[in-house]
C-alpha cells in the first residue's frame, strides 16, 4: 500500500507520519496521531463535528485529503484549553450548558473560534450563521449560540 | 482499496493525468466524499499544487476567476462583490473554505448554485490547453470535457445581477432550485437578458424563452407576464427526495416573479 511521509504543524508542535493513499485528515489525526478530538459523525461533509482550523480557516477534516496539508497549520480542539485553564469557549458552553451528549462539541468549539477571530462582536444571527454547517441533535442550539455570545463578551473584556 | 495520489506543479501535466481511473481533486468536498464511501470508479486522485488557480483578475468589462478559487476567496473578493451572496448560499462556512469554482461546474444535481450565477453573466471557461468553452457547452457535456482552469465572466452594472436560491433548511440547504439572471438595462428597459436555473435539470441551463420574453420588457407586472408563463420552458426538472418535478415547475414562476420584481428592490 502506498505510504507518504508528511509533517505539518499540530497545535503547535510538529507532526509527523505517515498516510495512506487518499487518508482524509480526520483518520490522520485520529488513528496517526491520537488526536481524538475531532469526531467522525458522517464523513461526507453533513454533520461538522470533525472541523478542525486549517491555517486558522474553518475545514472539514473528513473531506481533507491528509497529504494536502503538509507544511500547514492544524488546530484541533485539543488546543483550546491552556494546561487546567479552560478556553473562555469551553468556559461557555460548560456553564451554560451547551454540551449534551457532547459530539458535536469539538467541531461547535472550532467553529466558534473561527468565527469569532474573524468577527469578535457577532450579532446572534451571524453565530447562528457560522455553527450553520454543524449539526446538535441534543441541544436545539440555543444553548450553543448563547454561549458563544458569552465567550464572544468574556473575550472583549480579557482584551481591553 | 488503495487509492494512489499524484501531486503535479501545472494543471498542464494533470490534465495529462486525468481519465481513466484518474480523478482530479479541487476542494475535495464532493471527491473526498466518494472515496471516504469506497467510490470504485476513480483509484487514482490527481492534485495540483498551483496556488495561481485561485486567482480573481478584473481585466476591462470581464472577470477571471481561478477554478481553485474558493467560495471563501470569492466573497473576500472586492472585484465580485456580486458575486457574494451566491457564495454565501452554498454550505456552511467550512465548506465555503474548501468547495472551489470549478468543482461547481461539475457538482451532480442538486448541486451547482455557483455554475448557475456563472451562466448567467455569459461565463467562458478556459481549459488547461488554453481552448475556450462557453459554459453552456461544458454543462451540457461534463464527461470527459478536461480541467478547467478558469472561468471568464461579464461584469454587471449595479442592480442588474440578481440570484435567488430556493432551499427548505436554512441557512444551509441545498437547492429546490436556483435562478440567476443577468438584467442589462435593469431597473429599466431589459436588453440581452440571460437567465438560468440550478436543480432544474441534469446541469444548470439557460432558460431561453424567459431570456426571449423579457426583451424590451419593463420589471413590472405587465412586462414579464411572458417570461413567467414561459418559466420552465425548455427546462427538465427531476424528481428527488427534496421536491417532485411537478413541484418544482410549479413553484418556477412564483420564484422568477420575486427576482424579477423584488431581488431587485433597494
Ligand atoms: C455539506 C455540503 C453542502 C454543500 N452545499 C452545496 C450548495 O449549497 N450548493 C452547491 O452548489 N454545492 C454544494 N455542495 C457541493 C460542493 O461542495 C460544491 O459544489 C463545490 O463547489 C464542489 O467543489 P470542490 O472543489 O469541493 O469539488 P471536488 O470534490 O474537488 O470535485 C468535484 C468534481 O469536479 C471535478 N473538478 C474539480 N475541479 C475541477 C477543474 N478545475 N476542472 C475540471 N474538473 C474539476 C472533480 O474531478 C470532481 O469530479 C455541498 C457539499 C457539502 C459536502
Ligand atoms: S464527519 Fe466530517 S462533516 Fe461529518
Ligand atoms: S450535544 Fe449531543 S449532538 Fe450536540
Amino acid at each position: 500500500m502506498a505510504r507518504t511521509p508528511i509533517s505539518f504543524t499540530l497545535n503547535g508542535s510538529t507532526a509527523d507520519l505517515f498516510v495512506e493513499g487518499g487518508e482524509n485528515l480526520l483518520d490522520a489525526l485520529r488513528r496517526g496521531l491520537g488526536d481524538l478530538t475531532p469526531k467522525y459523525g458522517c464523513g461526507q461533509g453533513a454533520c461538522g463535528t470533525c472541523t478542525v482550523l486549517i491555517d486558522g480557516r474553518p475545514q472539514l477534516s473528513c473531506l481533507t485529503l491528509a497529504e494536502a496539508v503538509a507544511g500547514r497549520s492544524v488546530e484541533t480542539a485539543a488546543s483550546l484549553a491552556e494546561g487546567p485553564d479552560l478556553h473562555p469557549l469551553q468556559d461557555a458552553f460548560m456553564e451554560g450548558f451547551a454540551a449534551q451528549c457532547g459530539y458535536c462539541t469539538p467541531g461547535m468549539l472550532m467553529a466558534a473560534k473561527a468565527l469569532l477571530a474573524e468577527n469578535p462582536t457577532p450579532t446572534r444571527e451571524e453565530v447562528a450563521e457560522g455553527i450553520a454547517g454543524n449539526i446538535c441533535r441534543c441541544t436545539g442550539y440555543e444553548p450553543i449560540i448563547d454561549a458563544i455570545l458569552a465567550a464572544a463578551e468574556r473575550m472583549r473584556g480579557r482584551a481591553a | 482499496m488503495s487509492i494512489i495520489v499524484e501531486t503535479f506543479d501545472t494543471l498542464a501535466e494533470a490534465a495529462r493525468a486525468i481519465g481513466g481511473d484518474g480523478r482530479y481533486l479541487g476542494g475535495g468536498t464532493l471527491v473526498m466524499r466518494a472515496a471516504n464511501y469506497g467510490d470504485q470508479s476513480f483509484r487514482r486522485i490527481i492534485r495540483v499544487r498551483d496556488q495561481g488557480l485561485r486567482r480573481i483578475a478584473a481585466a476591462g468589462d470581464r472577470i477571471e476567476i481561478g477554478a481553485g478559487a474558493t467560495m471563501a476567496d470569492v466573497m473576500a473578493s472586492r472585484d465580485l462583490a456580486f458575486l457574494e451572496p451566491v457564495a454565501r448560499a452554498i454550505g456552511g462556512p467550512a465548506v465555503r473554505q474548501m468547495a472551489t469554482v470549478g468543482g461547481n461546474l461539475f457538482a451532480a444535481h442538486p448541486y451547482g448554485d455557483f455554475a448557475t450565477a456563472l451562466l448567467a453573466l455569459d461565463g467562458k471557461a478556459r481549459m488547461a490547453d488554453g481552448r475556450e468553452t462557453p459554459l453552456e457547452e461544458l454543462l451540457a457535456r461534463r464527461d470527459g470535457a478536461g480541467l478547467v482552469a478558469s472561468v471568464s465572466i461579464a461584469r454587471p452594472r449595479d442592480g442588474e445581477f440578481r440570484f435567488r436560491k430556493v432551499s427548505r433548511v436554512k441557512p444551509k440547504g441545498v437547492s429546490v432550485m436556483a435562478i440567476a439572471a443577468w438584467l442589462p438595462g435593469a431597473p429599466g428597459r431589459i436588453a440581452g437578458a440571460r437567465v438560468a436555473f440550478g436543480a432544474m435539470g441534469p446541469a444548470p441551463a439557460r432558460a431561453r424563452a424567459v431570456e426571449r420574453a423579457l426583451e424590451g420588457a419593463a420589471l413590472d407586472e405587465s412586462g414579464i407576464a411572458r417570461a413567467l408563463a414561459a418559466a420552465t420552458e425548455g427546462l427538465d426538472p427531476p424528481d428527488d427526495p427534496l421536491a417532485s418535478a411537478w413541484y418544482r415547475r410549479e413553484v418556477a414562476p412564483v420564484h422568477l416573479r420575486r427576482l424579477l420584481l423584488e431581488d431587485g428592490r433597494r
